[in-house]
């Protein structure tokens, strides 16, 4: 790179030229596409002078509301990445056969679907549901922010740190090609010598600081800052599965922190933890990582099932039923999450005892969601039921999540999972539970909430397209990959012998191009209704009749949420309040009083960035750097008393008087 | 700071505008030194067990050793760290009790598992791991 | 609902309502998520902790004796905390910045002593890299000993803090936070002389 390697190789480590992929056409290409973007973006923020106002209005913000829509706009971004890594495998697959060896090379191929994993999972399922949780835990609660806002926003800018080195590890190195769990020895330095390792531990490290901490702080948000009046036993369901969410997220995301903390002692100062060298075991990590993966997958399904829970009693106009049964469903998978990890490794040979023992905490834990469905059911038995988009995707759900819960138990029986393991069949199965869970209940929530958000309804028609499309396609992608399973077709194989296969990969990836097509309604969706924002507009702050704390104030809420803080009586408060004719105060408001922006956090995770970024290249000098002005810039941090202000009276007067204004005009 | 630890299980509403820092223990001198005491001993106790020789079998001593460590952390936590039924409105205890099952699961999990694993997969190596290459 | 519904129900506040402070409870949740932390490093130790690979064991490179100063100097200094946290109670600034700097300078000792024991093992070939008991070793009471550090920056910077703005109530607060910090770390220091170095040299 220069006249002096020595030097050269102080200051850039491991990075050169050969790390640009130059030579891979694909990546090249997309490269080329996501520059050319991405000054399009960049030049249209500058021409319309908005970096001010994204900068005070958005980046610096510790409004909770504004930091969960940029969480759910991080998790989208991130969905359409990792939908692209998941069509280039479902074509290189349909047409891998025989003589033909597709067009991606094994090499590529391998880190794609780690990317696809690692994006799902960790950028694009988890800020959506931290995002919604963000957004509504507040509202729900009669909060007027969570327990620590500035934490909030630093937690934001962390994941999105993460989701930064991940993505920049397309066009500078290379990704991991290890599966998205990083199974050693493959993982160790001994088999995968380059940088794709290090992107991916730096990557989830660096992120998991945001969602631990956000984990800590929405925790205290819902212990400590219920409107007064509001007991646990009468918290929104979505409340008390975000609550238990949280619990697992702060019990369960150490252990992942401390297993890639192990890895890269392995990989960089040569420990033998997870070695095949030395006395070192690699079946440690598998086993420890699944303490962290079995509660991370009921850290995304849960909250789902706080949403499922709102939307169904809205849209049957209906009380909940089993209110009581529903939050200790929650409790008890909370509690079980921790004791099923094994059924991850049930071939890993630790033998009878230990294998049925998880198998039947695996099953136990089945009964608890069961008791879930039964109560949607139940809540639906007679409800009136009006089937606008939020309730289409609850049915979606319901039907979809019941086959992917039920091959779920089937593969909890260990000496089926011992011919299942690793195939199709597995991939279809968690794809059915967290594609019909996870994605189905974040879209349900989307057009649940959008017109809390943003004042205005999405677009039913464009709804309507892209929800057949996703569940039509979902079927096609997915059902052959079971019957490839069923066959003994494993996972992660980028070419093909057995031309009778073919044609069940074509089916699947015909149904991937739905789901594209699902994909791109979605985003027309958000367009169109932009544009007829006026004729979707939502007025009164209530568009679909609901029951909790967040449709009492105006859409969207003002930054304060409640004038006045409410006092609660009952589980479903906005209905109570309803019923009992409550009028809003139109006078006597007070000075509220709110935290105050700060760059801080944008600061201290860009500098998170630079610091994973020279680790993962091996740049010391710049390690040592970006260190030492993260510690001091966290510690300057901490010498600023002045976080709060008040939001005069007066201003709070103005704000209600338009909401009373426009309360009007629709009347 | 005055000297309460009332629960706020349920919030009153109006009660709050006294100072902020709810949920910090009131703390004496006395119990300070009883906690420091009895770490001492508890301690001293192990370690002297230990360099002295201990009992005939290690597992024994290895019992022990444990056991006086659990009454050394629970010292720990009640005369050090404040730990109460009310402190935080029962929150505090709660994490603490539900941290501790976990650790529990962790810990026993993680070693019941990779026992029964070494011992299915390499029971040959299990007679000499400790000199494993 | 029932009789009682139809009597009129407040429904809002008419004065601004004020949260408790969740600050102390959100730092307990913290050490119980670094508590699990130092539970899978514990679980690794169980783990590996016997697997020699041929290299030493804990009965030839642990000397109880250093250890033993070691835990004393930890112990000394928790209990100088709790002399701070007195001082702080009766808003007594110099007595809890003097008790405050005692009990950093206790962990810097007991820093130094841990990193001598490091030293000397890795000049003896026991290094990290030897054996897989020994990378479990040092990960464990190295974890321990960086949160130690962690600890004795957090708490230089607290004492500038308070020297410059007085015990005000964030930085009783702040006190308070390191105290469980501090406090947390003498447990898990329990845990670490009992299973690692107490129960390593049993035969």
């Amino acid at each position: 790179m220069s006249d002096h390697p020595d030097l050269a190789k102080l200051i850039f480590g491991r990075l050169t030229w050969e790390a640009i992929p130059l030579h891979e056409p694909i990546l090249l290409y997309t490269f080329i596409a996501v520059a050319l973007g991405g000054i399009a973006v960049l030049g249209a923020i500058t021409y319309f002078r908005l970096w001010g106002y994204l900068w005070r209005e958005w980046f610096t913000s510790i409004d909770h509301k504004k930091i969960g829509i940029m969480y759910m706009v991080l998790g989208l971004v991130m969905l359409l990445r990792g939908f692209a890594d998941a069509i280039m495998m479902r074509l290189q697959q349909a047409v891998a056969f025989g003589d033909s060896a597709g067009y991606l090379p094994p090499h590529h191929y391998d880190q794609i679907f780690t990317a696809h994993g690692v994006i799902m999972i960790f950028f694009v399922a988890m800020p959506i549901v931290t995002g919604l949780m963000n957004y509504i835990v507040p509202l729900q609660i009669g909060a007027r922010d969570v327990a620590f806002p500035f934490l909030n926003n630093f937690s934001f800018w962390m994941t999105t740190a993460g989701a930064v080195l991940v993505m920049m590890s397309l066009f500078v190195g290379e990704f991991a090609r290890t599966g998205w769990l990083a199974y050693p020895p493959l993982s160790g330095i001994a088999a995968s010598p380059d940088v794709g390792v290090d992107y991916y531990i730096w990557a989830l490290q660096i992120a998991g600081v945001g969602t631990l901490l956000s984990g800590v702080n929405l925790l205290v948000t819902i212990i400590k800052m219920r409107a007064p009046g509001m007991k646990l036993m009468q918290m929104p369901v979505f409340t008390w599965t975000a609550l238990c969410t949280n619990v697992l997220i702060v019990a369960a995301f150490p252990v992942l922190t401390a297993v890639l903390a192990l890895l890269s002692l392995d990989r960089y100062l040569g420990f033998h933890v997870f070695t095949n060298e030395l006395g070192g075991n690699a079946m440690m990590y598998v086993n420890l990582i699944w303490i962290w993966g079995h509660p991370e997958v009921y850290i995304l399904i849960l909250p789902m099932f706080g949403v499922f829970s709102e939307v169904v009693s809205t849209f049957s106009r209906k009380r909940l039923f089993g209110y009581t049964s529903m939050v200790y469903a929650s409790i008890v998978i909370t509690v079980l999450a921790y004791l099923v990890w094994l059924h991850h490794f049930f071939t890993m040979g630790s033998g009878a005892s230990v294998n049925s023992f998880f198998g039947i905490t695996t099953m136990i834990i089945s009964i608890p969601t069961g008791a879930k469905i039964f109560n949607w059911l139940f809540t639906m038995y007679r409800g009136r039921i009006t089937f606008e988009l939020p309730m289409m995707w609850t049915v979606a759900f319901m039907v979809t999540f019941a086959i992917g819960g039920m091959t779920g138990v089937l593969l909890a029986v260990p000496p089926a999972d011992f011919s299942l393991h690793n195939s199709l069949f597995l991939i279809a199965h968690f794809h059915n539970v967290i594609i019909g869970g996870v994605l189905f209940g974040a879209f349900a929530a989307i057009n649940f909430w959008f017109p809390k958000a943003f004042g205005f309804k999405l677009d039913p028609f464009w709804g309507k397209c892209s929800f057949w499309l996703w569940v039509v396609g979902f079927y096609f992608a997915f059902m052959p990959l079971y019957v490839l399973g069923l066959m003994g077709v494993t996972r992660r194989l980028n070419h093909f012998e057995d031309p009778s296969l073919q044609i069940w990969f074509q089916i699947a990836a015909f149904g991937a191009v739905l789901i594209a097509l699902g994909i791109a309604c979605m985003l027309i969706q958000f367009v169109v209704s932009f544009r007829r924002r006026e004729a979707l507009r939502d007025v009164t702050g209530d568009p679909w009749g609901g029951r909790t704390l967040e449709w009492s104030t105006s859409s969207p809420p003002p930054a304060y949420n409640f004038a006045f803080t409410p006092q609660v009586h009952d589980s479903d408060a906005w209905w109570q309040m309803k019923e009992h004719g409550y009028r809003r105060p139109l006078s006597g408001f007070i000075d509220v009083h709110m935290p105050k922006n700060t760059g801080a956090g944008i600061i201290l995770a860009g500098i998170s960035t630079v610091l994973g970024f020279a680790l993962i290249w091996q740049m010391w000098p710049l390690v040592v750097l970006a260190f030492v002005s993260l510690l001091a810039t966290a510690i300057g941090h901490t010498f600023n008393y002045k976080r709060d202000f008040y939001i005069p009276a007066t201003e709070v007067a103005a704000v209600e008087a338009a909401r009373t204004e426009q309360l009007a005009s629709h009347v | 700071m005055s000297a309460h630890a009332d629960t706020h299980a349920t919030h009153g509403g109006h009660d709050h505008d006294h100072d902020h820092d709810e949920g910090a223990a009131h703390v004496s001198f006395k119990g300070y030194m009883i906690g420091f005491v009895l770490a001492v001993i508890l301690t001293a106790i192990p370690f002297w067990l230990v360099m002295s020789g201990g009992f005939k079998t290690s597992s024994t001593t290895a019992l022990v050793v444990l056991g006086f460590a659990a009454v050394q952390i629970v010292v720990h936590m009640v005369y050090f760290l404040h730990m109460n039924t009310k402190s935080e409105g029962g929150w505090n205890m709660l994490a603490l009790i539900f941290t501790a099952v976990l650790v529990l699961i962790t810990l026993s999990g993680s070693i019941w598992v990779m026992y029964h694993l070494n011992h299915n997969m390499m029971p040959a190596l299990m007679q000499d791991v400790r000199n494993l290459p | 609902m029932g009789a009682e519904a139809r009597e009129p129900l407040q429904f809002h506040l008419e004065t601004e309502h004020h949260p408790q402070n969740g600050t102390l409870l959100g730092f307990w949740l913290y050490l119980m998520s670094d508590c699990l932390i130092f539970a899978c490093m514990f679980a690794v130790y169980g783990v590996l902790g016997r697997s020699y690979a041929g290299g030493p064991t804990g009965a030839e490179i642990f000397e109880l004796p250093l250890v033993a100063v070691n835990t004393s100097l930890l112990l000394l200094s928790s209990i100088t905390y709790g002399f701070a946290m007195l001082e702080m109670q009766r808003n007594r600034q110099r007595g809890t910045l003097i008790w405050l700097a005692i009990t950093g300078l206790l962990g810097a000792g007991f820093i130094g002593i841990e990193l001598y024991e490091f030293t000397h093992l890795i000049a003896d070939g026991a290094g990290p890299q030897r054996s897989a008991f020994l990378s479990s070793f040092f990960t464990l009471v190295g974890t321990h000993g960086l949160h130690v550090s962690c600890g004795i920056i957090w708490l230089i910077t607290l004492m500038v803090q308070v020297s410059k703005k007085g015990l005000i109530a964030e930085n009783k607060r702040r006190l308070w936070c390191l105290s469980m910090f501090w406090h947390f770390l003498d447990v898990v220091w329990v845990g670490v002389f009992s299973f690692v170095y107490l129960m390593g040299v049993l035969p």
